[in-house]
């Protein structure tokens, strides 16, 4: 029941009982996120209460949310990709080395993008799905193999200086209404890079994908109970096939929206990037056995990773240890709050079972 | 017995040696030496020189992959124990290996970073080492044996925080221990041509093998492994085994610590034994034992480790940059673990009957 709450439900009874785990670890997260925020509007003051503040977040979170929303689906669907991070990084050199030493252009950079990233997810998917090999092992190779082949491809870390590209990397989005005056009483425009636009737009596709498709439920169907799914005639293969795949592509276009926010190629570029989005899509309310989780928790899980750590760096703690532990201290938090819930859900369950045949 | 049937047994033992998870490992490492052998036959060379304070010792490149080879190997073990019991992998062991390795030098140096003797015995700042990393384990295992989370998710935890833990230790500061004697355990003993390191793999190996050997520490883990169920009725405890062996991967975690910082008598917080992780849960994997819990081979675990690093070294050899290696290894254990894929063994299997049956019908006909 608790793994594939989502697929048909019969209400158990008890606190909590009306939603399904999906929807109740997100809400988790975001009501976490909500009184956190409003915890550094009302107790740190000025900085946080612009709505600038927030977009900054998203602006360098951009492409993590991509990243994440990639690997949420694969692990909706009970595998892992842990080759994203370099996937990134093998982007964002192979482009900047197509702008800067091979006269390219903006449009031929984005289709190498999206090239890597989809060779990756179709080598990735075939080898997972259909030779049965686990998921852990041929994405650690993906990530091994991403990240020599960034030294290969160019050693040396530089800025690209390509003019086209700079201006695409300078556009900012203004945002209306959500500006906030200074000082002097003049007023300052909220804006957004591209990437933001670009992730909400993913986040808003898959949410709708993943909860109106007959595609989408495969996925919760197959990471919920392979067995289950496959004598529903759910093509198991194939699902996850295409969520490897689909995983490889959003880790090119993420690769490309890191590039535009960083505007440089270097082999050490989104170095544990892979790490940050596992944890983002984990506090979000994914879980890594498979058939339950959400986008929309997962860019909250992002929003709220990044958040703890500019609360931790103007609360004065700003010896370089305190934002690792504090963000590994919050992980724990949520995956003790998730257990204990999922127990608890059990129990409840089981014991309303038990009271129905007795 | 006939001769036919002695034939068909000795062939049948044969297949099932071949068939044995052993074999994986040994072919690789088979193929690794063929290739060495055909590149470069003084790859093999070992000679007896002298170092710099004048002591005999072993060179060449089969006595470098014994050394290097040997905080991995000692990985494996813990590694396997863990992947057979709880059916996932701790990728916190790099970051563990600092807070230990950091555990060690603060206690061994005490307040000034610099000292010009050591404040404690080695062998306490070893203990309270083993300790540090005894306690990482346990707070893992607690996580994964008592809150049910996947292991590699409790292990993040410690992935993200325990190289910043490290740092916490020593105040961020990088002590440096000049003492020669703190040397031995990551380079040569004097009098001994043998690196410690892998005389200290050696006497993890034999201790590893007396507990598999005498106490029931395997088969327990096994039976957790393939089903924690049936092990609960049988009057086991599930969750007090899974917090044992991440125990124990933390006790193997404290001797990879010594050894490390041991080589360099300092520590660098953010590279020490970095994607260690990933190499050991390769090792366990090129073993061949299945990474999702139940059986598995030890010896098979510890000579996957060797083989990693036999690879690493002929990538080495072979004069390619060391920030590329992992290009080429990525290729090499894709290519490895699709040859030893149940799927494509089955489809050579019966590609290889078909030709069989062919000959036979045409050999008759």
């Amino acid at each position: 029941m608790s793994k594939t709450g989502t697929l048909t439900r019969k209400k158990p009874f008890g606190l909590l009982g009306n939603l399904s785990d999906t929807n109740l670890l997100t809400s988790i997260t975001v009501i976490v996120f909500v009184i956190m925020y409003l915890f550094a509007i009302f107790g740190l003051g000025e900085g946080f209460s612009k709505p600038q503040t927030l977009f900054n977040i998203m602006n360098a979170n951009a492409a993590l949310i991509i990243l994440s929303c990639g690997l949420t689906l694969v692990m909706i669907s009970g595998g892992i990709d842990i080759s994203v991070g370099g996937v990134t990084a093998l982007v964002s050199m192979c482009c900047a080395v197509h702008l800067d030493y091979h006269d390219g252009n903006v449009f031929t950079a984005m289709l190498i993008a999206l090239g890597i990233g989809l060779a990756f997810g179709l080598v990735q998917g075939y080898l997972i799905a259909y030779l049965e090999i686990q998921p852990f092992i041929v994405t650690l190779a993906g990530m091994f193999f991403a990240r020599g082949l960034t030294t290969i491809v160019h050693t040396q870390p530089f800025n690209v200086e390509h003019a086209g590209f700079k201006a695409l990397k300078d556009t900012r989005i203004p945002v209306p209404g959500l500006g906030s005056y200074n000082r002097h009483g003049a007023y300052i425009g909220a804006h957004v890079e591209i990437g933001v636009i670009v992730a909400l737009l993913i986040v808003a596709l898959m949410f709708f994908a993943l909860k109106w498709t007959k595609q989408g439920r495969n996925f919760y169907a197959v990471g919920g109970n392979r067995q289950s799914a496959l004598m529903l005639g759910v093509n198991v293969r194939r699902t996850t096939f295409t969520a490897h795949l689909l995983c490889g592509l959003l880790a090119g276009i993420g690769g490309f929206v890191y590039f535009m926010h960083v505007g440089s190629g270097s082999p050490s570029h989104a170095s544990g990037e892979e790490m940050n989005a596992i944890a983002s899509s984990i506090i979000g309310g994914t879980m890594l056995t498979g058939g339950v989780g959400n986008v929309i928790g997962t860019l909250f899980g992002v929003l709220s990773l990044s958040l703890i750590k500019s609360i931790v760096s103007s609360i004065g703690l700003d010896q370089a240890w305190w934002k690792d532990i504090t963000v590994a201290a919050m992980l724990c938090l949520f995956l003790i709050i998730q257990s204990i819930i999922v127990a608890y859900r059990k129990r409840v369950n089981l014991s309303s079972a038990a009271k129905k045949s007795g | 017995m006939s001769a036919k049937q002695t034939r068909s047994s000795a062939r049948t033992v044969f297949a099932g040696l071949l068939r044995h998870q052993i074999m994986i490992p040994i072919a690789a490492l088979l193929l690794l030496t063929l290739f060495n052998l055909i590149l470069d036959r003084s790859f093999f060379s070992v000679t007896l020189a002298h170092n710099a304070s004048g002591d005999p010792v072993l060179q060449g490149n089969l006595i470098s992959i014994l050394d290097n080879g040997s905080e991995l190997a000692i990985l494996a073990i813990g590694m396997t124990l863990v992947t057979a019991a709880s059916g996932g992998q701790d990728i916190s062991v790099g970051a563990c290996i600092a807070v230990s390795g950091s555990a060690i030098l603060r206690v061994l140096c005490g307040t000034d970073p610099h000292p010009e003797t050591m404040q404690t015995s080695i062998f306490a700042a070893f203990l309270v080492g083993c300790f540090a990393a005894m306690m990482c384990g346990a707070f893992n295992g607690a996580l994964v044996a008592f809150f049910r989370l996947q292991p590699m998710v409790a292990t993040l935890i410690l992935f993200t925080a325990g190289r910043s833990i490290a740092a916490w230790f020593n105040n961020n500061q990088l002590p440096f221990i000049s003492d020669p004697s703190f040397g031995y355990y990551g380079g040569y003993i004097p009098g001994i041509p043998i690196p410690t390191p892998a005389l200290i793999a050696l006497i993890c190996f034999i201790v590893i093998w007396a507990a598999l050997k005498f106490t029931n520490l395997g088969l327990y883990v096994q039976s957790v492994g393939i089903n924690e169920k049936t092990s609960r009725l049988n009057g086991l405890n599930p969750a007090l085994i899974k917090l044992a062996v991440y125990i124990i991967l933390g006790l193997c975690v404290g001797v990879c610590g010594l050894i490390k910082v041991s080589r360099n008598s300092t520590i660098n917080y953010s590279v020490i034994a970095k994607d260690i992780e990933m190499d050991a849960i390769l090792a366990v994997a090129l073993g061949g034992n299945a990474l999702s819990g139940g059986k598995f081979s030890m010896s098979a675990s510890i000579l996957g480790a060797y083989v990693l690093q036999f690879l690493t070294t002929t990538l080495y050899k072979m004069e390619i940059q060391s920030t590329a290696i992992s290009a080429y290894k990525a290729v090499v254990v894709i290519i490895l673990v699709v040859c030893s894929a149940p799927a494509v063994r089955e489809k050579a299997s019966r590609l290889m009957n078909k030709l069989r049956m062919r000959r036979q019908s045409g050999s008759t006909a």
